[in-house]
């Protein structure tokens, strides 16, 4: 693999920094990454086509083990879509409970990443603490959903489970406790020198970049964009909840670092909100088993970053089409340009800098060449975008940004 | 002898005593693979009985593996496991790995874990809880000391068997060195 003084390194599938199967070719010069090539689909099952077979009920399980960690975001976006085509409102309390787990899974999520980032850069003690706070949170779940990984909340109409007073107390306790072990980590993140040492300068994606690349989440807020699906397209009860977009601008793994800190201090608060506005209702409404013809995209954000669903349905109760854009997936695209120039050393952190979710990512596109295809330019997509929300009865346009 | 047989013991021994495992994902959901690095965190903390994860196959003794086997990690998940080194064990860790799960319909998966390498331990679950995968490993254990026991029982009954063969046979030659002197 010799060429002049460039060695290239294959990591993965299976290597001890990587908890998923993934294959980087990393060529080097001397210590530092000259070129990096990105080999997923290790994980790639083919749960779109599987979803075609299957009844929108039986779908939403499935759906909701497209990832373990962000399984609520997943399931989420699916029956928001189903919600939308059959034309069901969902009671205001489901709502409530949807982004109450939504903000609980975003906090395990961070915790969990918060770990993993940790013990990349050999603060094993760091990792401890995070997985042992962690735990908390997955109480709450466990006792919420009944399963600490994929709790199955959601349903299509609304939720499966309540809360009830009793578990209100629970929450806000344990939330009390996280609370102030969040503070300690904001503590750390600004003032242990090791850590900013190690993480300042690594994994670059500037703010020019991270838009180039179509950046989403954390790595995007990280490089100053305030880009936030709850906030720039509020779905559920996110339009009465406040949120606000935590940027940065250090734009590397120390500013994606901090943006996560943060957004585990803001998602205590909004599900202190939740808690505090919690509306009395049913959890559910019925929604037919045959959806009617149409198709459409949700958005919603994952902890992650932006997570699309696209659905697609022929008006039986089985769906003609089902496309997963998990947030991983916009990010690798960047993660390239974040490898190279840097060191050898850096290279797992930097991969776990933009908290990679492989079975998310890998998903299949057949594209067939001679078949029929509309290509946008940026023009004509902003048209079509804008035209798209003419008809819901919103004017971009008129919109300032 | 005595060394082979000591190294034996020695590494006999050390599996039982603390067993290394790696971890492979082969298409999980990440489910049961976050469960199982939280089974080796503070509150579950396997570590405390020995039990370390490593990232070298060549390393560890058992092989831990979540998820459905996809087209493209098989050969993968059967190079590390022939890349371990004698003894070795399987967990399967989930629906997933035990028999496809949810996931079983998929084109791109060819089943659990069982169709691809031998497995030793079944843990069903979705995702499976940490205390289900610490139930597993120490039913693995107990595998191994009874396997060990059986072996040793095995092999004393062998021991005996010759002995009592050797003794038997001894009995004959000395009859047949009688024999003669009796003839003379």
């Amino acid at each position: 693999m010799h060429s002049d003084n460039r060695i290239t390194i294959p990591i993965g599938p299976q290597h001890p920094s990587l908890d998923e199967p993934g294959r980087f070719d990393i060529t080097l010069e001397g210590e530092k990454v000259v070129n990096a090539v990105i080999g997923v689909g290790y994980n790639h099952r083919g749960l779109e086509k599987t979803c075609e077979s299957k009844t929108y009920v039986q779908n939403l399980y499935i759906i909701e083990r497209v990832c373990g960690i962000c399984s609520h975001a997943h399931g989420t976006a699916f029956c928001m879509a189903i919600e939308q085509l059959a034309g069901v409102t969902i009671p205001k309390r489901a709502e409530y409970i949807r982004a109450v787990v939504a903000e609980l899974e975003r906090l395990h999520s961070h915790l969990l990443w918060l770990g993993v980032a940790c013990h990349e850069i050999g603060f094993d003690t760091m990792f401890m603490y995070t997985w042992r706070n962690r735990e908390k949170v997955l109480d709450i779940l466990a006792d919420l959903g009944g399963n600490r990984v994929n709790y199955g909340v959601n349903t299509i109409g609304g939720v499966r489970r309540d809360i009830d007073a009793d578990m209100v107390e629970t929450i806000r306790k344990a939330l009390d406790a996280l609370e102030e072990e969040t503070k300690h980590y904001v503590e750390i993140a600004y003032t242990e020198t090791t850590l900013i040492s190690r993480l300042k300068g690594v994994g670059v994606l500037s703010h020019e970049d991270a838009i180039r690349y179509g950046a989403v989440g954390p790595v995007a807020r990280a490089a100053g964009i305030a880009h936030d699906v709850r906030v720039d397209e509020p779905y559920g009860a996110y339009k009465e909840i406040p949120v606000k977009v935590i940027t940065d601008t250090h734009a590397d793994v120390y500013g994606r670092t901090v943006v996560r800190i943060l957004e585990m201090q803001e998602s205590i608060n909004i599900i202190r909100f939740c808690l505090d506005n919690l509306p009395d209702g049913p959890l559910s409404v019925r929604v037919p088993r045959r959806i009617p013809a149409g198709e459409t995209i949700i958005r919603v954000e994952a902890p992650r970053g932006e997570n699309i669903h696209y659905l697609r349905s022929n008006g039986s109760d089985i769906p003609d089409r089902v496309r997963v854009r998990a947030p991983t997936e916009a990010n690798w695209h960047g993660m390239k340009h974040m490898l190279e120039g840097g060191y050898l050393a850096d290279v797992p952190i930097t991969i776990a800098a933009i908290d990679p979710c492989y079975s998310c990512t890998d998903r299949a596109i057949v594209v067939k060449s001679g078949a029929k295809t509309d290509c946008y330019d940026w023009r004509g997509l902003r048209q079509y975008g804008i035209d798209w929300y003419k008809k819901r009865g919103i004017d971009v346009t008129a919109l300032k940004v | 002898m005595t060394n082979v047989n000591l190294i034996k013991k020695a590494i006999e021994w050390g599996t039982e005593k603390s067993p290394w495992i790696i971890h492979f994902n082969a298409g999980a959901c990440n489910g049961c693979d976050i469960e199982t690095i939280d089974s080796l965190t503070p509150r579950y903390d396997l570590e405390r009985v020995g039990i370390l994860k490593q990232g070298s196959p060549r390393h560890a003794d058992i092989l831990v593996c979540t998820g459905a086997v996809t087209l493209q990690t098989r050969d993968r998940l059967i190079q590390i496991y022939e890349q371990m080194s004698d003894p070795k064990f399987v967990i399967a860790i989930g629906t997933c790995a035990c028999t496809g799960g949810i996931f079983e319909d998929c084109y791109c998966v060819t089943g659990g874990i069982d169709s691809v390498i031998p497995v030793d331990v079944y843990v069903p679950g979705c995702a499976v809880r940490p205390e289900a995968i610490i139930s597993a490993v120490d039913k693995l254990l107990e595998k191994l000391k009874n396997a060990e026991k059986d072996e040793n029982q095995q092999k004393n009954a062998e021991k005996i068997e010759e002995k009592t063969e050797t003794a038997k046979n001894g009995e004959e030659t000395a009859e047949q060195k009688e024999e003669p002197k009796n003839d003379a």
